[in-house]
C-alpha cells in the first residue's frame, strides 16, 4: 500500500494532536486521537479547525467509523468559530444522506440563521435545542461575540432593542452586558436607549487608511542603482 | 440538474475502446523506430542530457505515438527491457509512459488500471528510498505527479459506478482493495513533500542561502533533480486532490509553502502553472474569498490570452483551452457575487463581457434564470469531484459517482441563495447617498426588522476574516447606520500612481541602456 511511517514508541513523548495533523494526518490510525481531541475542545472551551477537518477526512474515507455526536459536536464549534465560515468548510466534507437527518438538518437551520443576520429566529430554534447545545460550554457567548461582531460592523449606534435581540439578553442582564462593554470596549450609552459602538473603519468610514498608495521599501531600493 | 457536467472517465481525452480482436496488437512488437527511441532515451538519461531528454520526451514521444500508436499501445516494456540493460529504473519509467499512453488514447480496463498503481508504487518507492541520480525535464516529473492525480480521480469514478460492473470486475475490485487506496495517494504525495525536504528548501531560499527556484529546480553540483522537483510539484498535487474531496481549507494549505505571487518552479511548466492557479482559485471561491480569486485567475487569463500562440503546436494545447474556458466561467461566477470588475485587466474584463457578459447581467440581478445559470457555470468548470471511500458491494449495486458532485454543488447554489439579499441593497446603496431606514424598507417592500437584518447579512458577507484575523471587505459599496439613517460610503477606486512610475522608471533605464549599446557606424 502506501508508506508506511515509523510510529513513534508509546514510552517517548507523545505527540500532540496538532503534531500529528501537520505531521502525519494521512494515517487512518489517527482517528482515534482526532476524536478525544473533539472531546477535549469541547471541554477546556479550545478550537482547532484543522485537526477537525483531518478528523471529517478520515469519516469520509471509512464512512464505517463516523460517530454521529462527534460530528455535530465539530459542526457546533464551527458555528461559534463564525464569522469564520469554518462551518460551511465541515459540511462540504459530511454526505449529503447524513446532512439530511438530525441534528444535522437542525444545525443547518441555524446555521442559516446566522448567515443571514436572523437572531431572533435563532434564539428562537436553539432554544428548543437546547439540551444539544448545552453538550458545548461557550456556545452561547460564542454567538453573542459573532452578534456583537456584526452589529460593530453596521452600526454607529443601535437602539437597545436590536441589541437584545441579536445577544438574546434582556432587562438587568442586558444593562450588566452593557456596562461590561462600556468599561471594556469604548462602548456608550446615547439617551438611555442607544448604544454607541467604539469606531472602528466600518462604522467610521473616515478612520479608513488609504491603502491607496503605500509602496513598500523593497520596490524603492530596485531604482537605487538607477537614480544613483 | 446540469446537463453540461461532463462526466467523461478521461477528461478531454479521446476515448478510444482496444478491442483486441480488431487490432492486431502484439505486445512483443519492438518496431525498429522504438528500440531507437529507448536505446537513445536511456543513453541521454545515463548522461544526464537534459536538453536531449526533453526533446525526446516533450516532441519524439508525441511523435511516434500519433504517427504509429494512435489506437494501440507501445510494446510492452518486457519487449525492450533487453535494449536498455534491463535497467530497473528505466523500465519503470517506461512503464509510467506506457500507461500514460494508454489512459489518454485508449479506454483503460481494471486490470490495467490495478497494473498502473502498482508500477506508480514501485517508480515511487524507488524515487524516494532509493538512490537516484537522474536529472530529468520538469515537464517530466510534472506530468508524473499530474497524471498520478489524475489516475486516482478517474479510478475513483470508475469504481463509483458499480450498476454495471461484471462479476470479474467486482472480483478483482475485491482482491485488490489497496489499489488507488486514498490513504496511499496522500501519502505518497506527503512522502516526496517531507523526503525531499522541499519546504525547508523554499523557507531557505527566502534567506538566500538555496537556489531552487533561480536554477528552475536542476542541480548543478552533481546530483539529482529528482525528488527535490517531485516533492515540490506534490504540494499543487495535494492541493488538487484536496480540492477534489471538498476539503479547500487543507488543499491550499498544503499549497502555502509556494508564495504565488513571486516567481516560481511552479511558473516553469504550464501545466503546473494552470493546474496551481485553477485550483487555488476554484478553493478561494469555495472558501469565499472572492478577491483572492479573481486578483489570481485575472493574472492568469492575462497570460494565457498572451502566450497562448506559443503553445499551439504542443500536445497540451487543448487542455491549456479548456481550462482557460473554466477560469472564465469561474471568473464570471466571482464577479457575479463580488461586483469588482475594476480589479480585471481590461483584456480580460472584455473577453469575460464577450463570453459571459448576458449571463453575468442575470446571474448579478437574481432575476428569473439566475439559479440555473450559476448551477451551469458551476457544474462546467468544477473539478471532478469523488467519493473515496470503498464500494459498497452489497446489492442493489448503485452508481454514486455522481454524489460528491451533487453535494458540492448543492452547498454552493445554498451559499448563492444565501447571498440573493444582497443584490437588492446594492441596487439601492448604488442611487442614494443616505436613505432612511423607513423608505429603503417600503421601496424594498420589507419592513423595518426584515431590513435591519438584510443589512446585517450584506455587511457579514462582504466582510471576511483573513488568516491573521484581520477583516477585510470586499463590498464595492458600503455604508453605516447612525440613527434611522443609512449613509454610504463611497469608495474610490484606488489608482496606483506609485507603481506606475517605478515600472515606467525601469522601463526607460532599459531603453536608454539599449541604446548605448547600439554603435553608430
Amino acid at each position: 500500500m502506501g508508506r508506511e511511517l515509523q510510529q513513534p514508541q508509546k514510552e517517548e513523548a507523545s505527540y500532540t494532536v496538532e503534531q500529528l495533523v501537520a505531521l502525519n494526518p494521512y494515517n487512518p490510525d489517527i482517528l482515534p486521537d482526532l476524536e478525544n481531541y473533539v472531546n477535549e475542545q469541547v471541554s477546556s472551551q479550545i478550537y482547532s479547525l484543522d485537526a477537525n477537518l483531518c478528523l471529517l477526512r478520515h469519516y469520509q474515507f471509512e464512512p464505517d467509523r463516523m460517530s454521529i455526536q462527534i460530528v455535530s459536536h465539530i459542526l457546533i464549534k464551527a458555528l461559534m468559530a463564525m464569522p469564520a465560515p469554518d462551518f460551511s468548510l465541515c459540511l462540504f466534507l459530511i454526505p449529503e444522506r447524513v446532512q439530511t437527518e438530525e441534528p444535522f438538518k437542525t444545525l443547518i437551520v441555524l446555521s442559516h440563521y446566522l448567515e443571514t443576520g436572523r437572531f431572533r429566529q435563532f434564539w428562537d430554534e436553539a432554544a428548543k435545542s437546547r439540551r444539544l447545545l448545552e453538550a458545548v460550554p461557550g456556545f452561547e457567548q460564542a454567538i453573542q461575540a459573532y452578534g456583537v461582531h456584526v452589529l460593530s460592523l453596521t452600526y454607529q449606534k443601535v437602539p437597545r432593542a436590536v441589541l437584545a435581540e441579536v445577544i438574546n439578553i434582556e432587562g438587568p442582564s442586558l444593562d450588566k452586558f452593557i456596562e461590561h462593554h462600556v468599561a471594556k470596549s469604548g462602548w456608550a450609552l446615547d439617551k438611555g436607549q442607544l448604544i454607541v459602538i467604539s469606531k472602528n473603519e466600518f462604522n467610521h468610514p473616515e478612520l479608513k487608511k488609504s491603502g491607496g498608495d503605500i509602496i513598500p521599501m523593497e520596490n524603492i531600493t530596485r531604482i537605487f542603482p538607477i537614480l544613483g | 440538474m446540469s446537463a453540461s457536467y461532463d462526466y467523461d472517465d478521461a477528461d478531454g481525452h479521446r476515448q478510444m475502446q482496444l478491442s483486441q480482436q480488431d487490432i492486431a496488437y502484439d505486445p512483443n512488437f519492438v518496431p525498429e523506430y522504438v528500440k531507437s527511441f529507448v536505446v537513445h532515451l536511456y543513453r541521454h538519461i545515463r548522461e544526464k542530457n537534459v536538453y536531449e531528454i526533453h526533446q525526446m520526451y516533450e516532441t519524439s514521444f508525441h511523435a511516434l505515438s500519433d504517427r504509429s500508436f494512435k489506437d494501440t499501445p507501445w510494446p510492452s516494456v518486457d519487449a525492450v527491457a533487453h535494449y536498455v540493460d534491463n535497467d530497473h529504473v528505466f523500465c519503470l519509467l517506461y512503464r509510467e509512459l506506457w500507461f500514460r499512453h494508454l489512459f489518454a488514447r485508449l479506454s483503460p480496463t481494471l486490470k490495467q488500471r490495478i497494473d498502473s498503481w502498482d508500477n506508480y508504487c514501485s517508480l515511487f518507492d524507488v524515487l524516494l528510498h532509493g538512490v537516484v541520480n537522474m536529472q530529468l525535464p520538469n515537464q517530466w516529473l510534472w506530468d508524473m505527479v499530474d497524471e498520478f492525480v489524475y489516475q486516482f480521480q478517474s479510478f475513483c469514478q470508475y469504481r463509483a459506478k458499480m450498476k454495471n460492473k461484471t462479476e470479474q470486475e467486482i472480483v478483482l475490485l475485491r482482491q485488490y482493495d489497496q489499489a488507488w487506496n486514498v490513504y496511499g495517494v496522500l501519502n505518497y504525495l506527503q512522502a516526496f513533500v517531507e523526503k525531499s525536504a522541499i519546504i525547508q528548501i523554499l523557507d531557505r531560499e527566502k534567506e538566500g542561502l538555496e537556489q531552487f527556484t533561480a536554477n528552475d529546480g536542476y542541480d548543478y553540483d552533481g546530483g539529482s533533480n529528482v525528488l527535490k522537483v517531485l516533492g515540490y510539484f506534490s504540494m499543487v498535487g495535494l492541493l488538487r486532490v484536496h480540492c477534489l474531496l471538498g476539503d479547500y481549507q487543507t488543499g491550499l494549505k498544503c499549497l502555502q509553502p509556494i508564495d504565488i505571487s513571486q516567481k516560481g518552479v511552479y511558473l516553469i511548466v504550464i501545466g503546473s502553472h494552470i493546474a496551481t492557479i485553477y485550483h487555488y482559485g476554484f478553493a478561494c471561491l469555495m472558501l469565499r474569498r472572492y478577491v483572492d480569486a479573481i486578483h489570481e485567475f485575472n493574472k492568469i487569463l492575462l497570460y494565457i490570452y498572451m502566450t497562448k500562440q506559443f503553445h499551439q503546436k504542443s500536445s497540451q494545447y487543448e487542455q491549456i483551452l479548456k481550462k482557460n474556458e473554466q477560469m472564465y466561467a469561474l471568473l464570471a461566477i466571482c464577479i457575479s457575487l463580488c461586483p469588482q470588475a475594476n480589479l480585471l485587466d481590461e483584456t480580460v474584463n472584455s473577453q469575460l463581457r464577450e463570453k459571459y457578459g448576458e449571463k453575468m447581467v442575470r446571474m448579478q440581478k437574481f432575476e428569473e434564470e439566475a439559479f440555473s445559470i450559476y448551477d451551469e457555470l458551476f457544474s462546467y468548470a468544477c473539478p471532478k469531484f469523488i467519493t473515496p471511500s470503498a464500494p459498497r458491494f452489497e446489492e442493489p449495486l448503485v452508481n454514486y459517482n455522481q454524489d460528491a458532485y451533487r453535494l458540492q454543488l448543492k452547498l454552493f447554489l445554498y451559499e448563492v441563495k444565501q447571498q440573493q439579499l444582497l443584490s437588492g441593497i446594492r441596487t439601492f446603496l448604488k442611487v442614494y447617498s443616505s436613505i432612511s431606514l423607513a423608505k429603503l424598507a417600503n421601496y424594498m417592500d420589507v419592513d423595518e426588522p426584515t431590513l435591519r437584518t438584510i443589512l446585517l447579512t450584506y455587511k457579514h458577507k462582504t466582510h471576511s476574516i483573513d488568516s491573521d484575523g484581520k477583516i477585510i471587505s470586499n463590498a464595492d459599496v458600503d455604508f453605516y447606520i447612525e440613527d434611522d439613517m443609512i449613509r454610504v460610503v463611497e469608495s474610490k477606486p484606488v489608482k496606483h500612481y506609485g507603481d506606475y512610475f517605478l515600472r515606467q522608471i525601469v522601463k526607460l533605464e532599459d531603453v536608454m541602456n539599449s541604446m548605448d549599446r547600439i554603435k553608430l557606424e
